[in-house]
């Protein structure tokens, strides 16, 4: 049986970083997800290039290492970055005072913080509240969380990483304490089958929790669920954010065609993870709080709510939850529980799944007895790759133009030039919101392991835009049938496709966006007979 | 300037009662935004889906019901009407007067339809399909249509099937730009002297088969080049409907208000109405935003809007609407329950409407507007989607508000 130096579970951006990480050392790496890549939380935030200045003044640790990962972003990222800036905005009825603190926060953080004049702050940022007081402009920016997993996934790839998505690890594989591998479950077969390794890395999110405890080690986590609201079109170009201690729906992100409100903030049970619903009086507190950062947003529609659960870990001596660390959690389980072969990454955010990943391997590394520096701050991801640079898979040159063409290039980066135009064919636009050709698709099929719709919209941005897939997903499900030769399981696909669509939907249902609903109804249910593809739940 | 009756809404619903109530001689006018339904028809009409014959689920239905208040023996008649109606439109349709038949949808499902245009593929009541090989044609590049889904569908009732791409010359240009290759689009090539071209290509294929399907992509304006390509090619040629814009249904709006139009009507396309001057519980007249200070008025007024998707219904936060008049409307007032959270569900918002009473006519605080009637889906009280009614209650509706109206 093969065996692995290391498998890691959990592929949202700390598996993914971590995978990259241990590829890159030279290390045998496995990485297992039982959904898809971004699945959970990384797929469920602003997507925020925090500049570290939210924390600055509550957590100095947190909002240095922020600024420290956010600028190693920007150069090692550059296709997954919009380097917008933010502004921290006082509005009337915030403490003007708190302005002069959170400056020399973010000073003594190292974040260039510097007050300007709210007349400039409108010039800047025009959709901004105008009866703003104050205003501070910090190097925040968007960040895509989807293409940089994608690209840490791919470069883990390209460094001799093997990855199986949709397998479910169901169980630790133990000799005696020591931990020697896993037992995964194929979600398409349901066959089960063993995978040994000489280290298992625990990157599950709050889902680690549960593989901790398979592995008989007790890591204490709180979910804490954040609701968030995606409307039509970008309402702003600057991340706008509210310049008061943290508090609900005080950020405002762009990204790519739409703009993010976010988020709220409350515990939930451990059994409810897997099926967050968004609440009305959420969607309320988003809408009225967003609406004071850019009041636009009232008139915006809104194409969908959703949340994420961030995991927050307890202090090991503290199991009511009430001591709670944002930071990073890196736990060697053979010193903290006896277990050897086993470590857990947890904690942190999404601006700092890279140093997680680098502790988590440096952690590996020492284990396994190898001297290798890590080198993923210095070496860029596959797509922000100096196009000047000789290397092989950058040397080929763009020779398309065009929407399709240029989307693709903002969305892979330099590694746009590996999407093969065979003819005028392959350039047709399957999602036209967002500018996603068959060329795409097909791309996203064969090299970006998308294997379903939601799959393609995680590579692609298919179906992200306006019409969140309106008439694109079922384009795309056809060239899926095509390329895994199975009708019925596309379709099948379609429709789950289409209701988690409707789950994002219904909670912000008014307006264009009940009538593009009932418009889908019509074409899915009414014209397609989509309804006899449900599949029921077991 | 005056009228006989006003329709607000020029869809199914609004065109049927122009053309019915023209026919008997009244003087009418049509307003309409532009946006219908018909421009995603399937080919078929549906009366009610909920069994094999429509009359004994519609019998099972509520009160509130727009078929109930029609009643049972005077929605038979009016049922009788239809396809002779739309035969005198120049649409011909096949179906049996009490039993539906199984329609064929482009993911290769089937669904109960009541009536349904002739050139397309259908499944009698007993669901036996009567081929044995099929070849499924795409237009090569169109991604619309999935000859795979289809494929799929009828390998479960026993059809073996064949897929062929076509690719003609004639359909290059629609390449050049990324976008193109639509439905509308490859109608507007796909006639005149390149149906003949068509047929031959279709011709190679169709040799070993009982029958050949096709998308809908043929006959934006008329039916003329329908009717030739079927003579043409040497095995009966079937349509499947495709993702929207859907071609037939962009044929039979535009059927349908020629005709209207030649029987004397007027039809204000791209307009639409700002709103009614109300007196004595009468709408005496109307305005519209092309038109800004002119009064239209008439004795009678339909408001045939349509649904959310139409406009003919909006909501925000707070609630349903009818945006026109202010009308009463049938909804919920707590927004969560609006929906179920499983798409494919019942959705309660689907049955809102406007509040009628049993003849149709819209009330207003509480009391009918003693001349303005609703018809089609900006009633409430049914679920199109559930049912499988939403043609036969836009149809139904005003063939029966126009007989009332005719009565007058």
């Amino acid at each position: 049986m093969k065996e692995y130096d290391v498998i890691i579970i959990g592929g949202g951006i700390t598996g993914a970083g971590t995978a990259r990480d241990c590829a890159m050392r030279g290390l045998k790496t496995l990485l297992v997800e039982r959904h898809d890549f971004t699945a959970g939380a990384t797929g469920r935030n602003h997507g925020l290039l925090h500049s570290g200045a939210r924390y600055a003044v509550t957590d100095q640790e947190s909002a240095e290492e922020c600024i420290r990962e956010n600028m190693i972003l920007r150069k090692i990222a550059r296709h997954c970055v919009e380097e917008t800036d933010g502004l921290f905005i006082t509005l009337p009825e915030d403490d003007l005072a708190f302005q002069s603190t959170f400056i020399d926060s973010c000073q003594r953080a190292g974040i260039r913080a510097e007050a300007i004049d709210p007349a400039e702050a409108i010039m800047l940022e025009p959709s901004v509240n105008r009866s703003l007081t104050g205003a501070v402009r910090v190097p925040d920016g968007a960040v895509d969380p989807f293409r940089l997993t994608i690209a840490n996934i791919y470069d883990a790839q390209l460094h001799g990483a093997e990855v199986l998505t949709y397998h479910e690890v169901t169980s630790i594989l133990k000799e005696g304490d020591t931990v020697v591998g896993v037992e995964v479950c194929d979600a398409h077969t349901k066959e089960k089958k063993q995978i040994r390794s000489r280290l298992v890395i625990n990157a599950g999110g709050i889902w680690g929790h549960h593989i901790a405890s398979l592995a008989g080690a007790n890591v204490n986590m709180f979910p804490a669920k954040g609701a968030l609201l995606i409307f039509g079109h970008r309402v702003n170009n600057m991340v706008i954010n509210r310049c008061r201690k943290p508090a609900d729906a005080d950020i405002l992100v762009p990204g790519d065609t739409i703009c993010l409100i976010g988020t709220t903030s409350s515990r939930l049970p451990y059994d409810q993870i897997d099926d967050m619903k968004v609440t009305p009086e959420e969607v309320d507190v988003l809408l009225r709080e967003g609406a004071k950062l850019a009041p636009e947003l009232a008139q915006t529609r809104i194409l969908r709510a959703y949340a994420g659960v961030r995991p927050l870990v307890a202090a090991d001596n503290d199991p009511s939850g009430r001591s709670i660390s944002r930071g990073i959690v890196c736990l060697d389980h053979e010193t903290r529980d006896g277990i050897p072969g086993f470590i857990t990454i947890t904690g942190g955010k999404l601006m700092t799944y890279r140093l997680m990943a680098e502790w988590a391997t440096d952690l590996a590394c020492k284990k396994l007895g190898l001297d290798k520096k890590c080198q993923t701050a210095d070496i860029c991801l596959p797509g922000s790759e100096d196009e000047t640079s000789s290397d092989k898979s950058s040397g080929k040159r763009e020779r398309r133009s065009g929407l399709g063409a240029k989307a693709a290039r903002g969305r892979h980066g330099s590694r746009s030039v590996n999407i093969n135009v065979a003819d005028k064919r392959d350039e047709s636009l399957v999602c036209e919101c967002e500018g996603v050709s068959v060329a795409e698709v097909n791309y996203a099929i064969e090299t970006l392991n998308a294997k379903n719709i939601i799959n393609l919209r995680r590579r692609t941005r298919l179906g992200m835009g306006t019409c969140q897939g309106e008439l694109c997903a079922c384009r795309a499900s056809g060239l899926l049938a095509k390329a895994n030769g199975c009708a019925r399981k596309s379709v099948e696909d379609l429709a789950s496709f289409m209701n988690e669509r409707w789950k994002g939907m219904f909670p912000v249902a008014w307006g264009d966006t009940l009538a593009e609903a009932q418009f889908t109804s019509w074409i899915y249910e009414g014209v397609c007979g989509l309804d006899a593809f449900e599949k029921k739940e077991e | 300037m005056k009228f006989d009756t006003i329709i607000i809404g020029g869809g199914l619903s609004g065109l049927t009662a122009g053309i019915e109530l023209s026919r008997k001689g009244q003087k009418c006018l049509i307003v309409s935004s532009g946006q219908s339904a018909l421009h995603f028809f399937s080919g078929s009409f549906e009366l009610c889906s909920l069994a094999d014959d429509p009359y004994e689920a519609i019998a099972g239905l509520g009160d509130g019901h727009p078929y109930s208040k029609i009643g049972l023996e005077n929605l038979k008649e009016l049922a009788r009407g239809v396809k002779p109606f739309f035969k005198e439109v120049g649409i011909s349709m096949k179906g049996v007067k009490d039993a539906n038949h199984w329609r064929i949808t482009p993911l290769g499902a089937f669904k109960r339809a009541w009536l349904t245009m002739d050139e397309y593929a259908t499944l009698p009541s007993d669901g036996k399909a009567p081929w044995k090989k099929v070849a499924i044609l795409n237009v090569d590049g169109f991604l619309d249509f999935h000859t795979s889904y289809l494929a799929s569908g009828l390998s479960e009732i026993g059809v073996e099937s064949v897929i062929r791409s076509i690719s003609m010359p004639e359909l290059e240009h629609l390449r050049k730009n990324p976008t193109e290759m639509r439905s509308t689009n490859i109608a507007k090539t796909l006639t005149g002297d390149i149906i003949g071209v068509l047929a031959a290509r279709i011709n190679e294929y169709a040799k070993d088969v009982d029958a050949v399907f096709m998308p809908a992509v043929v006959g934006l304006t008329g039916c003329s080049d329908v009717v030739r390509l079927r003579e043409k090619v040497d095995r009966p040629l079937h349509f499947i409907a495709t993702l929207p814009p859907s071609v037939p249904g962009i044929r039979l709006q535009l059927m349908l208000k020629r005709h209207f139009q030649k029987l004397g009507g007027t039809y204000m396309l791209g307009d639409s109405v700002t709103g009614g001057l109300f007196e004595d519980g009468r709408l005496k007249s109307i305005t519209t935003e092309n038109h800004g200070d002119v009064r239209f008025e008439a004795d009678n007024f339909i408001l045939a809007s349509g649904s959310f998707f139409s406009k003919g219904l909006v909501s925000d936060i707070d609630g349903v609407r009818e945006p026109v008049f202010g009308l009463d409307v049938d909804s919920i007032d707590e927004r969560p329950q609006w929906y179920r959270r499983n798409m494919f569900e019942a959705q309660p918002y689907m049955s809102f409407g406007i509040s009628t009473d049993n003849d149709f006519r819209a009330k207003k605080d509480g009391l009918p507007v003693q001349n303005l009637y609703g018809a089609g889906a900006v009633l409430s009280g049914f679920n199109a989607m559930k049912e499988g009614s939403g043609a036969g209650v836009s149809i139904l509706t005003a063939l029966h508000v126009a007989s009332l109206l005719n009565k007058q």
